[in-house]
C-alpha cells in the first residue's frame, strides 16, 4: 500500500505545482538556515577524539596569587597553564602513563631549495609522547624518542603541508632543514590532521589551524624558543635573563597526560597533592591544594568552547525553522482541502480515515524530503558564505555525513509534524460533506 | 439487505433544527430494484448517505445484509462499506488525475486485494460497461455517458450486494441515460440490489418497486401512485420555479 501512496503522492503533487514549490521553498529556507547553524554548532561542540577523550587529562596545578582566582568568573578553577618550573619538574618526574609540556612558539624555516623564500611559520615545542597520546597519523618516519626528549636533539616533525612546500611531498626524513639559524634532521612528517576544536590547545584559538613544526619541548632551555601565546605572571615581571624568565611564576605552558583508567588517574592527583605540598613547603604556590584533572570533554565544556552566541543564534534559526513550519501548515491545509472532493470518493469507497491519513502523511514527507534536499544545497551555501565572511576555518563550516543526514531527517521529521494536524482536519470531515459539494 | 426501521436525522446548529429524516422505515430485500422519488428536499440524499454509511444517523436501527451499523466505528463502516456497497453518482465523481485503470483500481486497493485479482476484476469490469479498450485515457478524454459507465464499472469490480445510485442519469442525454439504465437492468439481473433515487418517472417505472419520500419519511402511497405523485409534484415545481 506504502508504494500506491506514493504514487498518489507524486501525481498530487504534480497536480500543484507552485503550492507545492511554495511548501518545498519554505521547509528548504527553515532546514538551510537551522542545518547552517545546527552544524557550526555540531562541529564546535563535537568530541575531537571520541575513542580516548575520557584517557587525555588536562593537567592543571593552582600556582597563582594566594588572594585572588585565576579567572574571577571560574574562581573554581586553576589556571589554564603552568609555569616553566612545574611543567618540567612533573614531566621529569615521569608519572603519567604519557605526558607532555607543549606551547605554541614561532620562528623562520630556510628551505634547502635556495628558490624558495625562508618563511616564518609556527612552532609547537613538544614531547614526544605528544604523538601517540593524540594518535597523530604519520605520512613519513615517526615521532623522535624519549632519548632526543632527554637530549634536546635538533629534531623535527614536519606538517604534510610544509612537507609539499618544501620537498615536494617526497619523503623527507633524514633531510637537513634550518631552522631559526640551526640544522635540523628531519624524523617525521604527519598526515592530514586537523583536530576541530584544537582541544590540546585551547589558549590559543580553539578552532585555530594546527602547527607546522613540531620541536622538542627541551629544547627551550639553551635555545630560546619564546612563547606565541598567553604568557601571565602573577608575581610580576620576572627577572631579567632567558633564566630569569623561566625561574619566574609566569604560566604559560600547557600540560597534558594519558591516564588510562581510574586508578591511574587517582594516583597521578595524589602525585599532583604531593608536589605542590612540597612546593609550598619551598615557598611557592601560596594556595591550598586546587589541582585538577579535566578529561577532554569535560576540558571543552569548562573552556565554553562553543559560544554562548552561537548557541543563541542556533535557537533564533530554530524560530526561524517553525516559523517557515507555520506557513507550511497553512498551505498543506490549503491544497488538502483543495482536494477534498478526491478525499470524500476514496471515503465513499472504502477508504478509512486512517487510510487517508497515511496517504496526506506520504505526500507531506516527500515534500518534507524535497525541502530537506533545498535545505541541505541552501545549508551548503551558508557554510560556504559564512566562510568567506567571517570563519577561516574550513573544517568548521563543512558538513560531514551525520550532518546531511540529520538535514533531510529534520526536513521529513518537522514537516510530517506540520502536516499532522491538516491531515486530521481533512479526515475528521464527513465524506459526505465533500460528495454533496460536487 | 437493507432494513431502517424508526430512523431519524436531525441536522443542527446552534439557531436551527432540522428534521432531515423521521421515523423512517424501509426495508429492500436482496436482489431488489428500488427507486426512491420524492421533491427536493425531502430527504432522499439524506436517506442514500445514511444507507451507504457515509452518514451516521440520530435514531433508529439499520441492518445492512444483516449485520446492525448503527454503533459501528469508522473503519468498520468503511470496511462495510468498501466490501458491500457500490457508489454511483449523478457528477459520476471519478479522480480526474486518474486514468480509468487508476479509478475502477480505487476500491480494490482499500480492500489489500492482491495486483493479480485486482487486475482481473479491474479489466473484467470496464470490459463489462464496453470500455476494456480505453483503460489508460483519463476521464477527461470520455464522453459523460461513458464516464458514468466507469463509475459504474467501478462500483461493480468490488462485487457489491447493495448498488446505491444517486441520480445516476442526471447529467445525461436520454440516449445515454437508457443504456445506463439497460446496464443497470443488467447488473440487477445477475443479483445486485439497487437502490436507485431519481427524479425521472420513466427510469422509476423500470424498478421493481417505487418508494416515495415526503419530509423525511416514506408515505403510505403505494408504489405507483407515489411515483406519479412525486412527477407530478416535480414538474409542477419545475414550472413554479
Amino acid at each position: 500500500m506504502f508504494s500506491y501512496y506514493l504514487r498518489m503522492a507524486w501525481l498530487s503533487i504534480r497536480k500543484t505545482p507552485v503550492l507545492v514549490a511554495l511548501m518545498v521553498g519554505a521547509v528548504g529556507i527553515g532546514i538551510g538556515v537551522s542545518m547552517t547553524m545546527l552544524t557550526i554548532y555540531h562541529m564546535m561542540s563535537r568530541d575531537p577524539i571520541p575513542w580516548k577523550s575520557d584517557q587525555l587529562y588536562s593537567v592543571r596545578v593552582d600556582n597563582w596569587d594566594a588572594d585572588e582566582p585565576y579567572d574571577e568568573d571560574l574562581p573554581g578553577q586553576s589556571p589554564f597553564q603552568m609555569t616553566y618550573i612545574d611543567a618540567t619538574n612533573i614531566y621529569d618526574a615521569g608519572r603519567a602513563y604519557r605526558e607532555t609540556p607543549m606551547f605554541k612558539s614561532w620562528g623562520v624555516v630556510e628551505p634547502s631549495n635556495p628558490e624558495l623564500r625562508a618563511e616564518n611559520h609556527i612552532f609547537r615545542m613538544t614531547g614526544s609522547d605528544f604523538f601517540a597520546m593524540f594518535d597523530v597519523p604519520f605520512l613519513y618516519g615517526g615521532p623522535w624518542d624519549h632519548e632526543a626528549d632527554a637530549a634536546a636533539s635538533r629534531v623535527v616533525v614536519l606538517s604534510r603541508d610544509l612537507n609539499e612546500t618544501l620537498f615536494g611531498g617526497e619523503d623527507s626524513v633524514g633531510r637537513d632543514l634550518r631552522i631559526r639559524g640551526q640544522d635540523f634532521r628531519v624524523v617525521g612528517v604527519i598526515d592530514e590532521w586537523e583536530p576541530q576544536p584544537k582541544y590540546y590547545d585551547l589558549n590559543n584559538g580553539s578552532f585555530d589551524e594546527g602547527e607546522d613544526v613540531f620541536l622538542p619541548f627541551n629544547l627551550v632551555r639553551h635555545e630560546q624558543y619564546q612563547s606565541a601565546g598567553n604568557n601571565n605572571c602573577y608575581q610580576g615581571d620576572p627577572a631579567p635573563g632567558w633564566e630569569g624568565r623561566l625561574a619566574g611564576e609566569c604560566i604559560w605552558i600547557q600540560y597534558w597526560a594519558e591516564l588510562r583508567n581510574p586508578q591511574e588517574v587517582e594516583e597521578y592527583q595524589t602525585f599532583l597533592n604531593a608536589y605542590t605540598d612540597e612546593q609550598r613547603a619551598l615557598g611557592r604556590m601560596p594556595r591550598p591544594n586546587n589541582n585538577q584533572l579535566y578529561n577532554v570533554t569535560e576540558w571543552l565544556a569548562m573552556q565554553e568552547v562553543v559560544d554562548e552566541d552561537v548557541s543563541v543564534t542556533l535557537g533564533l534559526s530554530v524560530l526561524f525553522l517553525a516559523v517557515c513550519l507555520f506557513n507550511t501548515i497553512g498551505l498543506l491545509l490549503a491544497k488538502f482541502l483543495g482536494k477534498s472532493t478526491e478525499t470524500g470518493i476514496r471515503r465513499a469507497l472504502g477508504a478509512s480515515r486512517s487510510d487517508v491519513f497515511r496517504q496526506q502523511l506520504v505526500e507531506v514527507g516527500l515534500i518534507g524530503i524535497g525541502g530537506g534536499v533545498v535545505g541541505l544545497g541552501l545549508s551548503l551555501l551558508g557554510l560556504k558564505g559564512l566562510q568567506i565572511l567571517t570563519i577561516d576555518t574550513e573544517q568548521l563550516v563543512t558538513m560531514d555525513l551525520t550532518m546531511i543526514v540529520a538535514a533531510i531527517a529534520l526536513a521529513l521529521v518537522t514537516t510530517i509534524l506540520a502536516g499532522l494536524y491538516p491531515a486530521w482536519r481533512v479526515c475528521q470531515m464527513p465524506p459526505a460533506i465533500y460528495l454533496k459539494t460536487q | 439487505m437493507l432494513h431502517m426501521d424508526h430512523m431519524s436525522k436531525v441536522y443542527r446548529t446552534d439557531l436551527v433544527e432540522t428534521h432531515a429524516l423521521r421515523d423512517f422505515n424501509l426495508h429492500v430485500k436482496s436482489g431488489e430494484f428500488v427507486a426512491v422519488t420524492g421533491p427536493s428536499g425531502s430527504g432522499k440524499t439524506t436517506f442514500l448517505n445514511i444507507a451507504g454509511l457515509l452518514e451516521t444517523f440520530s435514531a433508529g436501527t439499520y441492518k445492512l445484509d444483516g449485520i446492525d451499523v448503527s454503533n459501528m466505528d469508522d473503519d468498520d463502516r468503511s470496511r462495510i462499506r468498501n466490501g458491500k456497497i457500490g457508489f454511483i453518482f449523478q457528477s459520476f465523481n471519478l479522480i480526474p488525475d486518474l486514468d480509468l485503470f487508476d479509478n475502477v483500481d480505487v476500491p480494490l486497493r482499500y480492500r489489500g486485494m492482491p495486483a493479480a485479482e485486482r487486475n482481473e476484476r479491474i479489466r473484467k469490469a470496464l470490459g463489462t460497461v464496453g470500455l476494456g479498450s480505453r483503460m489508460k485515457h483519463l476521464p477527461s478524454q470520455l464522453s459523460g455517458g461513458q464516464q458514468q459507465r466507469v463509475a459504474i464499472a467501478r462500483a461493480l469490480a468490488g462485487s457489491p450486494k447493495v448498488l446505491l445510485a444517486d441520480e445516476p442519469t442526471g447529467n445525461l442525454d436520454s440516449l445515454m441515460a437508457r443504456q445506463v439504465m439497460d446496464l443497470l437492468e443488467e447488473i440487477n439481473g445477475q443479483g445486485v440490489t439497487i437502490v436507485l433515487v431519481t427524479h425521472d418517472p420513466e427510469l422509476a417505472r423500470r424498478a421493481h418497486r417505487n418508494v416515495h419520500i415526503m419530509d423525511g419519511q416514506v408515505t403510505d402511497l403505494d408504489a405507483s401512485q407515489a411515483a406519479a405523485a412525486s412527477m407530478s409534484e416535480a414538474a409542477a415545481m419545475e414550472g413554479h420555479g
